[in-house]
């Protein structure tokens, strides 16, 4: 087990210094030179030539990459070049937003979707059944910003009950809250149908283990052996499927964060993208895939400690 | 779960054919009759669509769904449902040009990965892991801001977020089936690795690649519309659904028509190619089940 983790985390470091270093890469081939930005089109040639060697970008690439790792690994991702700021700062202060976002979104997804898949498990083959068959499947190739926009235009916009923009005050946790109820459910209905579907296939094939015959051959209600005895036991494979959606709701909070308008992560790299802030652009760029890297080797820790399999691949 | 149980209870006789057992299945039946509707609505956009969808008329700008234009207009005025309309042929000819792209790189990867030396195997494996450890949208995003929006790179860049999807899935396949005596033998005859590689193992390992290819038509689909969205894909005028939800986005104060028939547009595609994906999944290789759930 130990060799196991050892091994996926050295994949991970791998990952995402290689990561880094294709991002370096793509950057060098990006239109629009970073002194230039800075300094805007009417500064002289002679003041960009030396603000480039005084950030370095005179040299060769592999040196700029070389010195970009040592500062990030020091925690160091380098200043906004708009408002001088340590883009470190900047992240951290988006970063709560997102992964809230992602969390609560994965939260509404189990709290709607293990009861549905129990529930339909239970009557299989029923009209229930069907419909949330059906409806598990719309919610899951439902784009995620689609169903963001839907319910801004009939929650935000019609009906009024929730706020359209942004992410509340801080400090006020009751107004976020309500600012999250919209983003949350745009990105977590999705989920909602993958983890309905994956508890109904888990529950069904606990359902013919010998320990529910015995539990139901001792006069346990049906609704007891249900909910204790097969949940417990089908709820795992469950679990393990949440890392891997966390990692994927990283990249879909982008599209959502864009269409609510709230800072976090993906919104801000956006706007970096829009305002070619590359220091910015790098930055969140390395921790979204750091992010990502990390729920995906949660997952796969997970797997590895339910299914003892997955260890000596 | 029943539709097997009732297949399994016949008898090999009366089995019917595969094609008919998609159709006869009620999500394959369908999403069929949706797909199909996607297909003809593309091929033959000319003939349905009302109205030239680039005309634009700002005297009719967003104007709501009446006698002259069925689905009301845009912000400048142009046809909605003639855009919808041609949007479907953008949908397709971006995303199944992506999916043909990301199969053959991941084909070719993935049989080098599974039958070349452990050096080669382990370094693809790590380009794989730097390629799935970047979040799709996000790489392409980045790639896409670089060079500008484009129809021809676009394909491109959405194909290789699935080669490491591809790629695993060959590798696999091919080590399964590396050591089976007609691949040794082919070797053993003084066949050529790439002979080897592409005469024997290829036709062996293909049948998997080509249920999940069909199974990530709505993927793309939605990437396109999700990067058209952002301003990202296909560049204007040309009428991508995610255009068409951009601006009925920018709009859904005044215009909320667009928002609701351009996102219907792409949930009828999503849904009716992931039901027929899923059938035929079901139909031909019930194995991949499991993994595609999650």
């Amino acid at each position: 087990m130990f060799a196991y983790i050892a091994r996926r985390a050295l994949l991970i470091f791998i990952t995402v210094l290689g990561a880094i270093i294709l991002l370096f890469i793509l950057f060098q081939f990006m239109p629009g030179d970073m002194a230039t930005i800075l300094l805007g089109p009417r500064a002289s040639e002679s003041l960009i030539e030396s603000y480039r060697v005084r950030m370095g970008l005179d040299q060769p690439v592999y040196i700029q990459i070389f010195r970009y790792l040592s500062n990030v690994l020091r925690g160091d991702l380098g200043t906004d070049v708009l408002n001088h700021l340590p883009v470190s700062g900047l992240i951290l202060n988006v970063l709560p937003n997102t992964i809230i976002l992602a969390f609560s979104a994965i939260f509404m997804a189990c709290l709607l979707g293990i009861p549905l898949g129990v529930f339909s498990a239970s009557n299989q083959g029923s009209f229930f059944d069907y419909l949330t068959g059906f409806l598990s499947i719309s919610m899951i190739t439902i784009p995620h910003f689609l169903a963001g926009i839907l319910l801004l235009l009939i929650f935000a916009v019609y009906l009024g009950w929730f706020p359209a923009m942004g992410a509340g005050q801080s400090g006020d946790i009751f107004n976020q809250l309500y600012h999250l109820v919209l983003p949350a459910t745009a990105l977590g209905l999705g989920w909602v149908g993958y983890i309905a579907r994956l508890t109904r296939a888990t529950v069904l094939e606990e359902l013919r283990a010998d320990y529910v015959r015995t539990a139901r051959a001792k006069g346990l209600k049906e609704r007891i052996v249900l909910y204790k005895h097969v949940l417990r036991c089908s709820i795992i494979p469950v679990i393990a499927v949440i890392g891997v959606g966390f990692g994927n709701l990283m990249g879909g909070a982008v599209l959502i964060e864009i269409v609510f308008h709230r800072p976090g992560l993906g919104y801000m790299i956006y706007r970096a993208i829009a305002t070619r802030n590359f220091p910015v652009l790098q930055g969140g760029l390395i921790v979204a895939i750091f992010l990502y890297a990390l729920a995906n080797f949660a997952a796969d820790l997970s797997y590895a400690f339910i299914d003892p399999r997955v260890r000596g691949e | 779960m029943t539709n097997e149980k009732v297949i399994e209870n016949k008898s090999p006789k009366k089995r019917k054919s595969k094609f008919k057992k998609v159709i006869t299945r009620p999500s394959g039946l369908i999403g069929s009759v949706m797909v199909l509707l996607i297909l003809l609505t593309a091929i033959f956009a000319p003939i349905i669509a009302p109205r030239d969808p680039f005309q634009i008329n700002v005297m009719n700008r967003f104007e709501g769904p009446g006698r002259d234009f069925r689905l009301g207009t845009d912000d400048i005025g142009r046809d909605l449902l003639s855009r919808i309309i041609y949007g479907s042929r953008i949908a397709l000819t971006v995303a199944i040009p992506a999916i043909i792209f990301g199969v053959i790189l991941g084909l070719f990867l993935g049989i080098m990965a599974g039958y070349s030396s452990e050096k080669v195997d382990s370094s693809l494996i790590v380009f794989f892991d730097i390629l799935r450890s970047m979040p799709a949208l996000i790489f392409a995003i980045v790639v896409l801001t670089m060079i500008g929006p484009s129809v021809y790179v676009l394909p491109i860049i959405m194909g290789v977020t699935r080669v490491p999807i591809y790629g695993r899935l060959i590798r696999a396949s091919t080590l399964m089936i590396k050591n089976n005596e007609y691949v040794v033998a082919s070797h053993a005859l003084g066949g050529s690795k790439m002979r080897t590689m592409f005469k024997h193992i290829l036709p062996n390992v293909v049948a998997p690649l080509f249920i999940q290819a069909a199974m990530d038509i709505p993927v793309m689909i939605t990437f396109e519309a999700g990067l058209s969205f952002l301003g990202l894909g296909v560049p204007p005028p040309a009428p991508s659904w995610g255009h068409i939800l951009r601006t009925g986005y920018l709009n859904v104060r005044h215009a909320p028509h667009i928002v609701i028939y351009g996102g219907l547009a792409l949930i009828i595609a999503t849904l009716g190619f992931t039901l027929l994906g899923e059938t035929l999944r079901d139909v031909f290789d019930p194995r991949l089940q499991r993994k595609g759930e999650l």
